[in-house]
């Protein structure tokens, strides 16, 4: 389910380091819990964001989430598909639909990241407290 | 499954409230519009006639492109038609919890209208004002002996604005004894105008929970009223229709600490008349006149969101006020510790106007009317809990809170079930709010409804209730008997048309769209 | 009592039902002192008559029988019986905020006309299902400048009506907007020149209002063209939305914060009111405010719905782009159905009436020695006249004449005790202007 290769944030965003370069998007479980999403939006290539801030905003119909950045660095490109088929997310959330790339400013800082077993299990437990 | 066959499966045995009526189809007033008609003519001008292309040069516009042009007939069918499609309170009863939908009564409607009130500029001098002035004036007393506080602005136009109001005054006071703080503590159970409007008064919201019993822990609660928190904003009755049990005491623990007790009036048509709020401890609280006072809601506004308060906080209150000298009423702007202004003249004074003809016409009989809609909620209750899930079983007041928690493992949903209700002939409930309960259902019936209508309204929440156990899918697809089914959001949220734009104009959108431009705005048919 | 539609017994077999002895047991959660033991002290209860003699006395002891020439962002036009007729049927006046799509499709029907018609009027790509009124539009409309460009901080003209501007203050206060205010020129027009490079870009918005608040068109295009030459954007605010009926569109603005109550609303004492923000497309998820938008059923049948909701309080709580929860949809149903009457005829001839009256009270008024019309630029029903002695002074001699005269303007500005502001619409009969202008004379020279 969920790419051994990315890492992930406890707010269900993904990271896919390629050297100095990362790309980021949202996961299959937050894509679930927004719903159909209506509306996407990015930050402008060339913004410099922390690890921790907001890079941009993903809405449905009943909700807005934002994305927070999980690394430090610069965009450098935006997936501009997303803001005429913002569908793309629910369809294809680790793949297509992307939301950024970003040049990472410190290699390191991914490693803090979840690696896919440990996000695997966070979501089932974030299930089981909803079911619960 | 068809949905004629689902809506003749209904059996009008079950289905006492409504049954198939014709509805007439109605295009958009603009796909009417054809040159040369017009709906309205003017007497002719007395003065010399100028051009004003000429007269504007450089400013001149010349004509409004596809702006209707229609015959009063015309517009007279239209509106009509329209109208049709509607649900209203004067068709029937409107159950919408936190809303308190009641009867809008006519008389409201003649006084508002009058000539020598309707017809009155904000801006004219006190001397030509003073029936204005004294409609303010009593109206402000009626609501400060309601609500047991000191002092009154009736300027904030509906009750978010109240809020904003009550918090700024909050601040303010607060700055005058040194320290304006920085945190306002919300209850998880809140309506979400609260922190909307925590945040614009310059606060930082601080949500606490509810404990099991859908109530403000006071032991929990303690801990977090630090020097930092400039006030707790509470809904008393609580978005469960529950009275704060311990309201007094966390007033108390408040003022002990400095801070303030502001309480959303949101749910006051359970207190009128039988408990005070100035009495329990609040300082400073709002009203929503289109709720409790029957002003109406119009398919969405105006109302007006007055704020009452004690003693300590009338220096601060937005200008003018209104004041009284040997009978003669006058407007005060001379006041400088004011919290400045929230809206242009004297607030939505035909509001007003209206809240005070119903307060007039109960007197000191309102408590009447708080009972019959406590008595409203109970009953309705004690009729449905066999049935659908009482997430906390607490004593309801004016409304009650059901959860979907049996339905849902049909997978009948709250929504569906409030669908289902408009092919019974009534409006739906509150969905999904408190946020406390999970697919919540709100139901307040207010004073307004009959003993018949609450029984008709309690059958089609049982026939729902079996439906969704014998029929789900009848319940899920729901409503069968309206113009539209189901509306596709989605689609409308993703590609958002907003306003209607002729017909060439739109094949170009859809030749952009095409081509693989971004064309947010598609005109419609 | 009349409202309430229970008898005795039944309430005696619903507290059967419950399983209460008496209503009193339904509020024994209340703790029993903060219950009250006695009524509450008010007045009433009134039977309908009753009611209606009340307000006919309190109409009474107000202006009736006065000639008024105030205006200032509260204007006096004609209205249709037809709109009174149609907004007071039950299925509008009675409704709820139509979330239930399915039973509200004439309350969104028409609130898509309305953002259709006040597009059309202010030559932007949309406008939203209205806002409190004029004022609060303002103020919503800055804030949304604050967060399409990130800017802090905001220019407002001081010839913008200066309640709007303290409702905008009391906003902005709190949120970190610092808001600067400038002057105006010689011709009655803001003095955008006052306003340096380096303030602009640093600036969210340059605010202006056309018709000013002293009558006076402002030309939109330059003013435009320096705010986006610095990444700033124009907000112009229009009070009196009949100039738009013969008065070039503010299209060069980004945002338009609209009074309408000019369109069959009347005056109220101040309100309920229709504020209206209409923008760009692209900049319309920072508008505050609902929108209706076109949707389809599962059978492709057109319907309507309130769309973009996740703007609003109810989803984002403290993210959320306004605190407003009602608007005054009522109200834009009754500028809507007035549009629709007056039509693209009626709208272009009830401005030139305006226009012309409005230019004959100007005429009148400068045949009378000793007052001047000190501002050059060009007025649309609304104009500032200067007088040789306090308009206060005036005013009270002309209230004894029964006429409401010239706002004094030295409540906004200081220094201005002898500059009136006055308003004449199409409702002003040749003959009050006459009287007005004999009376001024009469006055004028004593």
């Amino acid at each position: 389910m969920y790419p051994a290769e990315f890492r992930y944030t406890k707010d269900h965003e993904w990271l896919q380091v390629n050297g100095a370069m990362g790309t980021i998007g949202i996961t299959d479980y937050a894509q679930h819990a927004l719903g159909d999403v209506v509306f996407v939006e990015l930050p402008k290539v060339g913004a410099k964001v922390k690890a921790g801030e907001v890079l941009g905003t993903v809405e449905s119909v009943k909700a807005v989430s934002e994305v927070f950045s999980p690394v430090s660095g610069e965009v450098t490109e935006v997936n501009s598909e997303l803001s005429t088929s913002p569908e793309k997310i629910n369809q294809d959330p680790h793949r297509s639909a992307w939301l950024v790339k970003i040049k990472l400013a410190d290699a390191n800082e991914a490693a803090k990241l979840m690696d896919s077993k440990t996000y695997t299990e966070y979501v089932a437990e974030k299930e089981k407290e909803q079911t619960a | 499954m068809n949905e004629n066959d689902a809506f003749t499966e209904m059996d009008p045995l079950t289905i006492k409230k409504a049954r198939r009526h014709i509805s007439q189809n109605e295009g958009l007033i603009f796909e009417k519009s054809l040159p040369g008609k017009r709906g309205m003519e003017l007497p002719p001008l007395d003065v010399p006639s100028i051009d004003p292309a000429k007269t504007l040069g450089e400013f001149a516009r010349h004509g409004i492109t596809d702006f209707p042009e229609v015959s009063e007939i015309e517009v007279i069918r239209h509106f009509t038609r329209l109208s049709t499609w509607n649900y209203a309170i004067d068709l029937g009863m409107y159950p919408l919890g936190s809303c308190t939908m009641k009867y809008n009564p006519r008389v409201n409607e003649f006084v508002a209208r009058l000539e020598g009130l309707a017809t009155e500029h904000p801006l004219q001098p006190d001397e030509v004002s003073q029936g204005c002035l004294r409609v303010i004036h009593d109206l402000q007393k009626c609501l400060l002996e309601i609500t047991g506080m000191d002092a009154a602005t009736l300027e904030p136009v509906a009750g978010a604005q109240g809020e904003l109001t009550g918090l700024l005054l909050i601040r303010s006071y607060l700055e005058s004894k040194g320290n304006p703080r920085e945190k306002v503590l919300i209850p998880d159970s809140a309506h979400g105008t609260n922190p909307a409007s925590v945040v614009i008064a310059g606060y930082e919201v601080q949500n606490i929970k509810s404990n099991e019993r859908g109530q403000i822990d006071i032991a929990h609660f303690r801990e977090f009223v630090t020097d930092e928190v400039a006030a707790l904003m509470i809904t008393n009755p609580s978005t469960l229709g529950v009275y704060e049990e311990n309201i007094a005491e966390i007033a108390e623990i408040l003022h002990a600490r400095g801070a303030l007790l502001y309480m959303d009036g949101a749910n006051m048509n359970a207190l009128a008349g039988v408990t005070r709020p100035g009495d329990f401890g609040v300082d400073v609280m709002h009203l929503n006149l289109h709720k409790t006072f029957s002003t109406p809601h119009g398919g969405g506004g105006p109302g007006a969101g007055p704020v009452t308060v004690k003693k300590i906080l009338e220096p601060f209150l937005p200008v003018p006020v209104v004041k009284e000298t040997n009978g003669r009423f006058a407007l005060d702007y001379d006041r400088p510790k004011s919290i400045g202004r929230v809206r242009a003249y004297c607030g939505n004074f035909g509001v007003l106007l209206r809240a005070l003809a119903y307060t007039l016409a109960y007197g000191p009989r309102i408590r009447q009317a708080t009972e019959d809609a406590v008595l409203n909620a109970n009953y309705i209750r004690k009729h449905l809990e066999d049935l659908y899930d009482l997430p906390y079983n607490l004593p309801s007041m004016h409304e009650v809170v059901f959860s979907d928690a049996r339905q849902r493992k049909h997978g009948v949903n709250t929504m569906d079930i409030a669908k289902r209700l408009i092919d019974y002939g009534f409006h739906p409930y509150t969905t999904a709010f408190p946020l406390i309960v999970p697919g919540a259902l709100m139901i307040e019936p207010t004073e307004s409804e009959s003993k018949e209508e609450c029984d008709l309204f309690i059958d089609a929440m049982r026939s729902i209730a079996a439906e969704a156990e014998t029929n789900p899918e009848i319940v899920k697809t729901a409503p069968h008997a309206t113009r539209v089914g189901r509306l596709d959001e989605v689609a409308a949220a993703r590609k958002p048309i907003l306003r209607w734009r002729p017909r060439q104009n739109q094949d170009a959108q859809k030749a952009a769209a095409s081509r693989g431009e971004q064309a947010p705005v598609v005109p419609t048919a | 009592m009349r409202y309430l539609p229970k008898s005795q017994s039944e309430r005696r077999q619903m507290l059967d039902a419950i399983g209460a002895k008496s209503i009193e047991t339904l509020f024994e959660t209340i703790p029993a002192k903060y219950r009250l033991r006695d009524p509450l002290k008010l007045p009433g209860p009134l039977s309908e008559m009753e009611i209606i003699d009340y307000f006919k006395a309190r109409a009474a002891e107000n202006s009736r029988g006065y000639t008024s020439f105030l205006g200032a962002g509260v204007y006096q036009h004609l209205k249709s019986v037809v709109t009174d007729a149609l907004v007071q049927r039950g299925e509008f006046l009675t409704s709820y905020t139509p979330y239930q799509a399915e039973i509200s499709q004439g309350t969104l029907q028409a609130i898509f006309e309305f953002q259709t018609l006040m597009s059309q009027l202010t030559g932007q790509e949309v406008a939203n299902a209205s806002m409190y009124d004029g004022s609060t539009a303002l103020t919503e409309a800055v804030l949304m400048a604050e967060r399409l460009t990130r800017r802090h901080r905001v220019l407002v003209a001081d010839t913008v009506h200066p309640e709007y501007r303290h409702v905008l203050a009391t906003y902005a206060k709190h949120l970190g907007i610092s808001v600067e205010e400038f002057g105006f020129t010689t011709t009655g027009q803001a003095d955008v020149s006052a306003i340096s490079d380096e303030t602009l870009a640093e600036s969210a918005a340059v605010v202006v209002q056309s018709p000013n608040f002293f009558g006076v068109l402002e030309k939109l295009a330059p003013i435009a063209e320096r705010a986006h030459a610095a990444g700033a954007l124009l907000i112009d605010c229009v009070t009196e939305p009949v100039s738009l009926g013969i008065v070039k569109p503010p299209e060069e603005a980004d945002i338009v914060a609209l009074e309408a109550q000019s369109f069959g609303v009347p005056p109220s004492y101040g309100g309920p009111f229709v504020g209206v923000i209409a923008t760009q497309e692209k900049f319309v998820r920072q508008m505050p405010g609902r929108l209706a938008g076109e949707a389809l059923d599962a059978e492709g049948r057109r319907g309507f719905c309130l769309t973009l909701a996740t703007r609003e309080q109810h989803i984002r709580r403290e993210k959320a782009t306004s605190n407003i929860c009602t608007n005054e949809a009522l109200y834009a149903l009754v500028v809507t159905i007035h549009l629709c009457l007056l039509g693209k005829e009626g709208l272009r001839e009830l401005a030139s009436q305006n226009l012309a009256k409005a230019r004959f009270a100007q005429d009148e008024l400068r045949k009378i020695p000793g007052v001047a019309l000190p501002f050059s630029g060009t007025t649309f029903n609304e104009f500032v006249a200067e007088f040789p002695r306090p308009v206060q002074e005036i005013n009270r001699k002309l209230l004894a004449e029964r006429i409401v005269g010239p706002l004094v303007l030295d409540k906004y500005y200081p220094q201005n005790e002898r500059r009136g502001l006055i308003c004449v619409t199409e409702t002003m009969p040749r003959s009050e202007i006459e009287r007005f202008a004999a009376a001024m004379r009469k006055i004028v020279a004593n």
